[in-house]
């Protein structure tokens, strides 16, 4: 287990997660984004930050959380990670909070499919749980292929 | 001049300015071991190079210094200012030599012998007196003649314009005084006549004194130089040279060298600058306001010319990969034997820095194969009337924005049955389609994928890996490569590339209220069909849609529809695109203007999306993807390319059956053996010099890449009575090649070296081990090439290196 303490804290609807705030680059308001046709439907587009083209992704879709409401604009979540600089749409910024190791836990056995290689665990906070994401392993290419195989089956 | 001589001049030029403070500064300081190594390494580059270059004489120079200087860096001499002045002396005369090659390109004749014996001298730890020699001509005795002490100006004037470089440097790097009125040091020198070739033409230079040497060093080139012209005056030497300080400045002055990282960095903000100069333009064209109007068109031109000029810098004529090709064709050619000669159109024709790099091994290969399979033996060649001598011709030039570059030559060309057969016999294509394929779909085979026609597989091709290679490699970049063939009278292959990369013209085109933008190479023309007359325009050959343009059936993909996007248009707007050998109609929306675009690679994530080839940010700021047309045709099966992949999958299905191929680096076994190690965990192959090998307790290791690399002998490790710890060193001592051979293994913080003697080869083949291993380090014996060779067990000489890399990431 890694042995990082800060976390960059966002919520996907009620629900609370963190990432590694060490790799967090910044975040940043609504940025309209251009789609990507036949790309996979967790990329929502590119985003042009500040000359830069990056990648958005969203975390709805990628943990199958369900599309949020038209007229709820995201936030991004530029991350660093070891395949490049992407964007992760969120519904709302937490804190950054500093937690405590000792109330780490992994993710319960009953936790599948996606959600279970990206879920690194959980913190145990004292009001609700704070689910970590493992960022490295988001943008695993065959992750995202294996998410596009999997939303068209169920199409 | 040649390209690599003005790189040694730029290189040793710099090298010897800076090597003028060091001395100084070890003067100051004569214990700074670094300071020393530094000068080591510079007089060791420039002897190196020279040598190679075949200047003999600076060569030997260099040699001496570079003697004396090691004895001095390991500490077995001390530095004392007569050495400081020889090597000084020497400094000098390098310098001059490095102006005679700017000039003549050659080291000139002068030899320094002297100079050479005096660094000898020194090094043997004896003074820089000269030994009594048998000349009497210059009796040290001190009858100081009224001539010498004029003779330098004079000579100096006589030739100043020649040697002012020389002298002026000489002057500037003299350290205040002292160091030349202590020691008589150039009195040797004074005579450069030890040479029996040469015979001093005025004695009278000769006889000087300690006393007047301060002068002498700055003399000194001078005087070489009014002995050559008096001696020797060369037809060409006698007409005015162009000395460097008249005509024009001289290499080291006309030419700075920059990183590339910094002139790729100046190229994104050229990027930035024209996107922001879009954007500029595109709002002040809402404006009515005629100063920013002014402005704005003046910034546009501004910028182009920046852009132009920053391309410029990268811009490198096509021989710098050229120039390597005589010499392989000749090679290849004596061991085929074979006769073939070079030739070249279009040296000049320049492209971008990267497209180069790209396109050398594409081209060396397409050579390559050239002369193995294109040109025939003599004696073919002579029985069907050819010339005995074969010819390659390579021509590059300009056209529509693109460089062509062709690589033609008059062999036996490439028969379309032959590749029929081969194609049926491999079961790659039935006996229906192959009647369906013309000549020229047959001869387009080569390009797939393990399809080789050779009838033996040599070292140089026939393994069927490589035509595919080079074609991916020609398409990654944008290009398109396709080939004729004339049975008997030879092939070329044509290959058009972009001019470069960043940055290019493109038409920008509207579809589902989305925008695209379409490189314009890929652009033919433009159709627009207005409503009344859609429905006859668009007729159906089965239920694929068609246009007829000028009388030829024109085969309509509508974007909409590839994208998965709804169509907002009513008037049919066809853009006519070329899409390798086929023309295709892309309906789109919108047509909306042409831009200059920056071309931005997409994501790793998005990149197996073959329709688009990146992304351009616009002029509003927002970003706008860049359609592949290459991969629109093809998801569009227009191209008949998409019957060439089916193949292709076919190819790659039957290969997967068999078992995979591996790749293997072929290295020489301590004991003249043959080891395999599997290449696929190497990371890079890697030469070190090795006295760049320093030590980190017990451990070789060398510097690289801003990292320590540990180092380990193939010889230690296949020792069986190795101690893990003490591996790296079980045999201490120097290296006793000047250059290590090193295979790096790992990535990141975890690399570790293997020092082999020899790399013999790279095959690549099926194999299966034969016999069982013989000692440590080794999974089991093949063979390959008919020789039984050692399987190299990676996974255990890593996992034994373990401790090792632990060591070097604390050291």
């Amino acid at each position: 287990m890694a042995d990082y303490h800060q976390l960059c804290t966002f919520f996907l609807e009620d629900r609370f997660f963190g990432v590694d705030v060490e790799k967090v680059q910044e975040v940043i308001r609504y940025q309209v984004v251009t789609p990507v046709p036949l790309a996979p439907p967790v990329v929502r587009g590119l985003i042009n930050l500040r000359g830069q083209i990056v990648t958005a992704i969203d975390l709805r879709r990628l943990l199958q959380v369900g599309d949020r409401q038209d007229d709820r604009r995201p936030i991004n979540i530029v991350v660093q990670t070891r395949q490049g600089t992407f964007s992760l749409l969120v519904d709302r910024i937490g804190d950054v909070l500093e937690v405590d190791q000792s109330c780490f836990e992994r993710p319960p056995d009953t936790l599948e499919g996606i959600a279970r290689e990206l879920i690194q665990g959980t913190y145990k906070l004292q009001d609700q749980l704070l689910l970590t994401i493992n960022i490295d392993k988001l943008f695993n290419l065959a992750l995202l292929n294996r998410h596009r195989a999997t939303a068209k089956k169920t199409e | 001049m040649d390209e690599i001589i003005v790189e040694f001049l730029t290189e040793s030029l710099e090298g010897l300015d800076q090597l003028d403070n060091k001395f100084v500064m070890l003067e100051q300081n004569p214990d700074d071991r670094d300071t020393l190594a530094s000068i080591f390494r510079t007089v060791h580059t420039i002897k190196g190079t020279c040598g190679f270059l075949g200047f003999s004489h600076l060569e030997k120079l260099a040699h001496a210094g570079e003697n004396l200087l090691s004895l001095l860096r390991d500490g077995k001499l001390n530095f004392t200012q007569e050495i400081a002045s020889a090597l000084l002396t020497m400094l000098d005369a390098v310098r001059t030599m490095l102006g005679e090659i700017e000039r003549t390109e050659s080291d000139g004749e002068e030899g320094y012998a002297n100079l050479i014996e005096t660094l000898n001298r020194l090094k043997e730890g004896g003074s820089a007196t000269p030994a009594p020699r048998p000349e009497p001509a210059a009796p040290p005795s001190p009858p100081p003649p009224p001539e010498p002490v004029n003779a330098p100006p004079a000579v100096n004037e006589s030739s100043a314009a020649e040697n002012a470089d020389a002298s002026d440097a000489g002057s500037e790097l003299l350290p205040p005084g002292a160091v030349f009125l202590l020691e008589p040091v150039p009195v040797p020198e004074a005579k450069p006549s030890d040479s029996p070739s040469t015979q001093q033409p005025e004695p009278t230079a000769t006889p000087q004194t300690p006393a007047e040497t301060g002068a002498k060093p700055a003399a000194q080139p001078a005087t070489q130089a009014l002995e050559r012209t008096a001696l020797a005056p060369a037809p060409e030497r006698a007409s005015p040279v162009p000395a460097p300080a008249s005509g024009g400045p001289g290499i080291a002055e006309s030419s700075i060298r920059v990183d590339v990282p910094l002139l790729d960095k100046l190229m994104n903000l050229v990027g930035e600058l024209v996107l922001a100069r879009n954007q500029i333009v595109e709002y002040t064209l809402l404006q009515e306001n005629p100063q920013l109007m002014a402005a704005s068109q003046r910034l546009n031109l501004i910028t182009s010319e920046l852009q132009e000029g920053i391309m410029r810098t990268r811009m490198q004529p096509i021989s710098n990969i050229w120039a390597k090709f005589p010499r392989i064709v000749r090679d290849l050619a004596v061991s085929c034997g074979k006769q073939v000669r070079v030739e070249m159109e279009g040296k000049e024709t320049e492209l971008d820095k990267s497209l180069i790099e790209a396109m050398k091994d594409p081209l060396t290969h397409l050579i390559r194969n050239a002369v193995d399979h294109g040109v025939e033996l003599p004696a073919v060649r002579h029985a069907s009337g050819k010339p005995e001598e074969g010819c390659l011709l390579l021509r590059a030039y300009h056209e529509g924005g693109q460089v062509h570059i062709e690589i033609a030559d008059n062999g036996a060309g490439i028969n379309p049955i032959k590749l029929r057969n081969k194609a049926l016999e491999k079961g790659l294509i039935t006996l229906e389609r192959a009647d369906a394929m013309s000549d020229q779909d047959f001869r387009r085979l080569i390009f797939l994928a393990g399809f080789s026609t050779a009838e033996k597989i040599t070292n140089i091709s026939g393994r069927g890996v490589g035509m595919d290679v080079v074609k991916t490699n020609i398409e990654k970049i944008g290009g398109v490569i396709d080939l004729e063939s004339v049975l008997g009278q030879g092939t070329t292959f044509k290959i058009r590339i972009p001019l470069t990369l960043a940055i290019v013209p493109a038409l920008i085109v509207t579809s589902g209220s989305e925008r695209f933008a379409i490189p314009q190479v890929n652009l033919l023309e433009l159709i627009r069909v207005t409503e009344e007359q859609r429905d006859a325009a668009i007729e159906y050959v089965h239920s694929n849609p068609v246009y007829r343009l000028r009388g030829k059936l024109l085969p309509i993909v509508y974007l909409n529809h590839e994208l998965g996007l709804t169509a907002t248009a009513k008037v049919l707007n066809i853009v006519v695109l070329q899409a390798g050998q086929h023309q295709l109609g892309l309906v789109v929306d919108q047509i909306n203007d042409t831009q200059e675009i920056v071309v931005k690679p997409l994501d790793k994530v998005l990149q197996d999306i073959p329709v688009f080839a990146g992304a351009t940010i616009m002029g509003d700021g927002r970003v706008a993807l860049i359609l592949d047309i290459l991969g629109i045709a093809q998801q569009a099966r227009i191209l008949s390319d998409s019957h060439d992949q089916n193949v292709a999958a076919q190819l790659r299905q039957a290969q997967e059956r068999e078992a995979e191929i591996q790749t293997l680096l072929l290295v020489r076994s301590p004991g003249n053996g043959r080891l395999a190690i599997p290449l696929a965990p190497v990371s890079r192959l890697e030469e070190f010099e090795s006295s760049h090998v320093e030590s980190a307790g017990d451990v070789d290791v060398v510097q690289y890449r801003g990292q320590i690399l540990p180092l380990v002998r193939l010889k230690n490790v296949l020792s069986a009575s190795y101690s893990s710890d003490r591996l790296a060193r079980t045999e201490t001592g120097a290296f006793n090649t000047a250059l290590l051979q090193v295979i790096v293994f790992g990535d990141g913080a975890r690399r570790i070296g293997l020092v082999v003697d020899e790399i013999i080869d790279i095959v690549q083949d099926v194999f299966e081990t034969k016999g069982r291993a013989t000692r440590v380090g080794v999974v089991g014996t093949l063979v390959i090439q008919g020789r039984v060779t050692e399987l190299f067990d990676v996974q255990s000489f890593l996992q034994r290196m373990m401790p090792l890399l632990a060591l070097a990431e604390e050291a």
